[in-house]
């Protein structure tokens, strides 16, 4: 009688566990990624286990403190640079603040909207997750810091990704080699407006449906063109690195490198939201002729 | 009720089989919780490039662990509650984890019986494919998800597991051999 319980353990209890937890977790995956519900179990865990994350991070900042103490000789050095280093920042910043003002004059003069100006949070990288299906960070700032998902997220080289889930203190940023992230581009030397996306690589983004004769080098910068309304317009995102172009296809297969590493700093910006674009205007009877007018204009 | 005389009898008989299991018997649910928590901790350690990459799934181990060693304690559900648990840490789809630990799981416990009779070192093979399936369960799901294959080397994490096992038992028995001892004096 003693042993009974230890033979009936290989019945059918553990298969009908498994099936249980299998749809349980199915379930859960299917309305996570189907239907975006479930932040509030999220929330949760994430509340759990925060302090495990914190603690995590502990060593990192503590050698980040120690090594700090013994450097002292490197600092005379360092300050040496950065002096020069901000005597050459303030030149340009002159330049800058002088090409605003005219900016602003001549957007007034055309009656055209003003640029916003966006401000700034600074934010820690805690760590990346080691999960190969996509390419995330997260971050040490949260909700209770004013985070909100969509805000854009640079470095001191440019676009480092988009905040897409928000924890009370950490929020998650999705990196631009991501392979469902895209980021609407501008190429600085021709003006050649596209869509760069992430291939889900450290290091390699990609310009697709880009024509086999597009004017496109090597070497090219592609800053963001801003008109999504989430990007703000000019930030450094990636480099040209190999063009390749095969008669066979229509387009050409372009690669790029990010201008900007999660691999290089810890030390990121949050950029506050762009002010919300002015609402499409709605299609009134009114334009309805013109769209006949043109349209006979056309077939003439 | 029926739990508790379960627990009781494996513990007997656990008692009864070898005086490696006499210590195991006696393992304390703190001492379990403290080592999936250490586990977790480790996984969510701020590592970049190669090392992040080789860096084996400490929960995944030590969940292995404890449902080789302890069946009647760690089971599915507390793979499945690990794994949600990492889904969130990971940023991951919600509930990927939790189902990869719960099959390997599952497969641990149809196995337990048979794994303990081989020595560490034996177990060092059988134990990287049960890291593997854990991975091809992640795989599968996230293939399900977002059509991404992601390169060979994201196996690489169940080999430096599977490499880690044998040093896995020693680091979880350290806070178990000083209770006894502190009992005596």
């Amino acid at each position: 009688m003693e042993t009974a319980p230890q033979f009936f353990r290989h019945g059918p209890g553990p298969l009908a566990r498994l099936v249980f937890f299998a749809l349980l977790s199915l379930l859960l995956m299917a309305i996570d990624t189907r239907f975006k519900y479930l932040p509030e179990i999220r929330q949760t865990i994430a509340v759990a286990i925060y302090p495990l994350q914190r603690l995590a991070h502990l060593p990192t900042a503590i050698y980040d403190q120690v090594s700090g103490l013994f450097v002292s000789r490197n600092l005379v050095d360092e300050i040496a640079y950065l002096r020069q280093q901000h005597l050459a920042d303030q030149g340009q910043l002159q330049r800058l603040l002088a090409l605003e003002a005219e900016n602003a004059q001549l957007r007034n003069l055309l009656e055209a909207g003003q640029r916003a100006e966006s401000k700034t949070t600074m934010a820690e990288i805690l760590y990346i997750p080691h999960d190969p299906f996509s390419r995330k960070a997260i971050l040490d700032k949260g909700s209770q810091a004013g985070i909100q998902p969509g805000q854009v997220v640079v470095d001191d080289a440019g676009v480092v990704g988009q905040i897409t889930r928000v924890y009370p203190w950490l929020s998650e940023v999705t990196l631009i080699t991501d392979k469902d992230h895209a980021v609407p581009v501008q190429l600085v030397r021709s003006g050649l407006r596209s869509m760069v996306s992430g291939t889900g690589e450290d290091g390699t983004l990609e310009l697709r449906y880009l024509a086999a004769n597009a004017d496109i080098q090597d070497g090219d910068l592609l800053v963001t063109s801003g008109i999504d309304g989430i990007y703000p317009p000019g930030l450094p995102v990636a480099l040209v690195s190999k063009i390749e172009s095969n008669a066979a296809y229509a387009f050409a297969r372009i690669t790029c490198t990010p201008a900007a590493g999660v691999n290089r700093n810890r030390q990121v910006l949050i950029l506050s939201p762009l002010p919300p674009v002015p609402e499409r205007p709605a299609e009134s009877i009114e334009t309805k002729p013109e769209d006949k007018k043109r349209g006979k204009v056309g077939i003439r | 009720m029926k739990p508790n005389l379960k627990i009781k009898n494996e513990e007997k008989l656990a008692f009864v089989n070898s005086s490696q299991q006499e210590v195991l018997a006696h393992v304390r649910s703190r001492f379990i919780v403290l080592s999936l928590t250490a586990a977790l901790l480790l996984n969510l350690l701020p590592l970049q490039g190669v090392a992040l990459l080789l860096r084996p799934d400490f929960v995944a181990l030590v969940v292995l662990y404890w449902s080789i060693n302890q069946p009647q304690r760690v089971g599915m559900s507390i793979a499945f509650i690990m794994g949600l648990l990492m889904d969130v840490g990971d940023a991951s789809i919600f509930g990927q984890h939790a189902l990869a630990y719960s099959v390997m799981t599952f497969v641990a416990l149809l196995l337990h019986r048979r794994l303990r009779i081989f020595s560490l070192r034996k177990q060092v093979p059988q134990v990287g494919l049960l890291l593997l399936s854990a991975q091809l369960v992640m795989l599968l799901t996230g293939l399900l998800a977002s059509a991404h294959l992601p390169g060979w080397d994201f196996l690489l994490a169940s080999a430096s597991g599977a490499l880690l096992w044998p040093l896995l038992p020693a680091l979880v028995k350290i806070p178990q051999r000083r209770k006894p001892d502190s009992n005596a004096l």
